[in-house]
């Protein structure tokens, strides 16, 4: 059978799958649209939540980009996997017993102000819409790889599958959606590196495969990659930071807290049955990331090591990499490549005209080596390598079955399309929940509230759909914005509404507005005013690039986030105090006993 | 006015405990990952060295770990101040 057959059939099981469960698990109420009736079991929560919130990015983009930066890759590791400790003790049994649907309901009432609610909802939609422009686009550009359709016809196939499950099921459908994409996303994400372990190392498991001895030398892998990537003038895979300590801390520490505050996680923690439950699904759920996340770094060095001994036949035999007949010739290379160079993410151009492919870091700060690669005639590096193919190609370039391959594409659609049917329901429900029935309709029935919804979504996912096929240019930056947008506003916020009992509405407006606003202004300065290039303000701050301390943009939500605590408890000593009743509630929210299930604002 | 004392009691024992768990977690996001990798990266486990392995794989299972350590540790003072769930 052919690849694309293959690929349809393996695609078109799994979309027939989520469809039926979509059917079976109808929402008929709010409760069941919004929390999903509120009797989700803690271990389908987990499975459910780890693939609302891995995303496309996790599942594609993650292993390339830290195949090509080694260590410096941790900031994501970490980053992505750490913010659930922090959302388990600080934020998921509190808001769990709170017992409300949504996050701004909780300002809402925490803050006592609509005011409050508003803000909450307008960082909440800042952060969601960003997220969620770079899931359509990745499901545009995943669909058109895959199945050979045009990128727009991508998106709308994209945008059909999620409009069955999303609007029918609303958060019922979608949970038990997820479950099945999760089991999908993981089976294409080990498979394929189960073998590859195999292959390099003996050692079926990849996470040990990463420490262990590389097969048929005395080295380690991790050994011999390094010296394979200092041979070829790149920075060392063990010890190169990203841009500096500091950036690095900084950067771990905006993801992780910008996780703890993203709206379409923090939900999901509604819909367990107690509170004890929100405990330990936070649990699950980092479980079930973890198994992803620890098998990337052993994908990421497997495949620049095997990418490496594809280009250079000395690296692995301990030639030397320079002699002419190292680099493969042009005419041999593996048909993975040609394949890939159909897309453009791997192009070839042969700068020396020898007819073969050398690739090596020709922007290396080592002058010896430089002048090594001059003295052999190359004449700059020839190969361009795209960081979202590591991923994807790997199956092909360890010669797996054409059925692996159908996996990872159905994987990877999984991981797109499960991420941005969550982040759906949040930008749905905060509109029709929060801002329609509890702010300007308060007398919407029930039937309206569920038909405002679904509308609300249809929305949503024609905004979404129209900007995966028009893509602004930032699309690809903007996951990470999204999480320091998200880190520097609705983190702090709830944090102080729970551990801090003075906290007033004053305080806790002022905090999110500064912190965003100061996020926003620094991301801006870099890459222009939303994103509109040639309207970057630089030049407002000397010109420097990251000049606050040489911290990327990315990063900045932790900065954001300090400055929100700043400017919340110096308003909050300024102004009135926190309404007695309020102070009490806080007080309630403390303890598990008491808690009901999660019910709507009447 | 008992009962508030014995409430105040179990927030305090339950910030206790969320800053312990909290100092272990910096340590192995932090620390040990990023403030200092560089020594902790001489000793070495197996073909990898330590501050390494710890930054792309070892702190994630201590992430797991304390997520469960911590929702054990509470559930028995949940009980211990009568404070659980009906």
């Amino acid at each position: 059978m052919s690849l694309q057959l293959t690929t349809y059939i393996i695609v078109g099981l799994t979309f027939a799958l989520y469809i039926g469960i979509a059917i079976w698990s109808r929402a008929g109420s709010t409760k069941e649209f919004y929390v999903a009736g509120g009797g989700v079991h803690p271990i389908l929560n987990g499975m459910a939540t780890g693939a609302d919130w891995m995303s496309a990015a996790s599942f594609i983009s993650m292993a390339g980009l830290i195949a090509f930066m080694g260590y410096g890759g941790a900031v994501f590791l970490l980053g992505w996997t750490g913010g659930y400790v922090l959302l388990a003790l600080l934020l998921a049994p509190y808001l769990r017993k709170f017992g409300k649907y949504t996050v701004p309901e909780f300002f809402k009432t925490r803050y006592y102000s609509d005011g409050a609610a508003i803000v909450a909802v307008i960082c909440l939609l800042i952060a969601s819409t960003t997220y969620i422009i770079g899931q359509m686009t990745g499901v545009g550009v995943a669909f058109s790889r895959f199945l050979g359709v045009s990128n727009n016809l991508g998106v709308l196939i994209g945008m059909a599958i999620v409009f069955v499950y999303a609007v029918f099921g609303g958060m019922k459908g979608i949970t038990y959606t997820q479950v099945a994409q999760y089991c999908v996303l993981i089976l294409a994400y080990t498979i394929p590196a189960i073998f590859i372990s195999l292959h390099l190392t003996g050692n079926p498991i990849p996470q040990f495969g990463l420490s262990s001895g590389f097969q048929g030398s005395d080295m380690y892998l991790l050994e011999k990659l390094d010296h394979i990537v200092k041979d070829l003038g790149f920075a060392s895979y063990i010890a190169t930071p990203r841009l500096s300590k500091l950036n690095m801390f900084v950067y771990t520490l905006s993801l992780m807290i910008g996780t703890a505050g993203l709206p379409h996680v923090i939900i999901r923690f509604f819909t367990v049955p107690k509170v004890k439950d929100a405990r330990s699904s936070a649990g699950w759920a980092l479980v079930f990331i973890a198994i992803l996340y620890t098998t990337a770094p052993s994908v990421a060095a497997m495949a620049r090591l095997n990418l490496h001994a594809t280009v250079n036949k000395a690296v692995l035999k301990g030639g030397d990499v320079f002699a002419p007949e190292a680099s493969i010739k042009f005419e041999e290379r593996p048909k993975w490549m040609q394949r890939w160079e159909v897309t453009g993410l791997l192009k070839f151009s042969d700068k020396n005209g020898d007819g073969r492919i050398q690739y090596y870091n020709d922007k290396s700060k080592n002058q010896e080596f430089l002048a090594k690669a001059e003295a052999a005639g190359w004449k700059g590096n020839e190969l361009y390598v795209n960081n979202d193919i590591m991923v994807l190609a790997n199956p092909e370039i360890a010669k797996l079955p054409n059925w692996v391959i159908g996996l990872v594409a159905a994987g990877g659609l999984a991981a797109a399309l499960s991420t941005a049917a969550g982040l759906l329901l949040a930008i749905s429900s905060a509109i029709s929940h929060d801002l329609l029935k509890n702010m300007f309709m308060k007398d919407l029935s029930e039937k309206g509230e569920l038909m405002a919804g679904r509308i609300a979504m249809v929305c949503a996912i024609v905004v979404a759909g129209y900007l995966g096929m028009n893509p602004p240019d930032f699309a690809a930056g903007t996951v990470a914005i999204a999480f320091g947008l998200a880190a520097s506003s609705i983190f702090p916020a709830l944090m102080m509404g729970i551990f801090s009992k003075t906290m007033n509405r004053q305080g806790a407006i002022a905090g999110m507005i500064a912190g965003i606003g100061i996020t926003m202004l620094y991301v801006f300065a870099h890459k222009g005013i939303f994103f509109i290039k040639g309207t970057e303000f630089l030049g407002l701050f000397g010109g420097k690039q990251n000049f606050f301390f040489g911290i990327e943009p990315n990063a900045f939500g932790t900065i954001g986030a300090i400055v929100n605590f700043i400017v919340a408890f110096a308003v909050k000593n300024m102004t009135a105090p926190v309404p007695h009743d309020i102070a009490e509630m806080v007080e309630s929210v403390r303890y598990p006993k008491g808690a009901g299930a999660a019910v709507a604002d009447h | 006015m008992v009962d508030k004392e014995r409430l105040e009691a179990y927030w305090k024992k339950n910030l206790g405990l969320i800053r312990n768990i909290l100092i272990i977690w910096f340590i192995f996001g932090y620390v040990l990952t990023i403030l200092f990798v560089e020594p902790l990266n001489n000793i070495k486990l197996g073909g990898t060295p330590l501050g390494f392995w710890f930054a792309h794989q070892g702190s994630i299972y201590v992430f797991v770990a304390l997520i469960f350590i911590y929702a054990k540790l509470i559930g028995k003072i949940d009980k211990e101040f009568d404070v659980e769930e009906d």
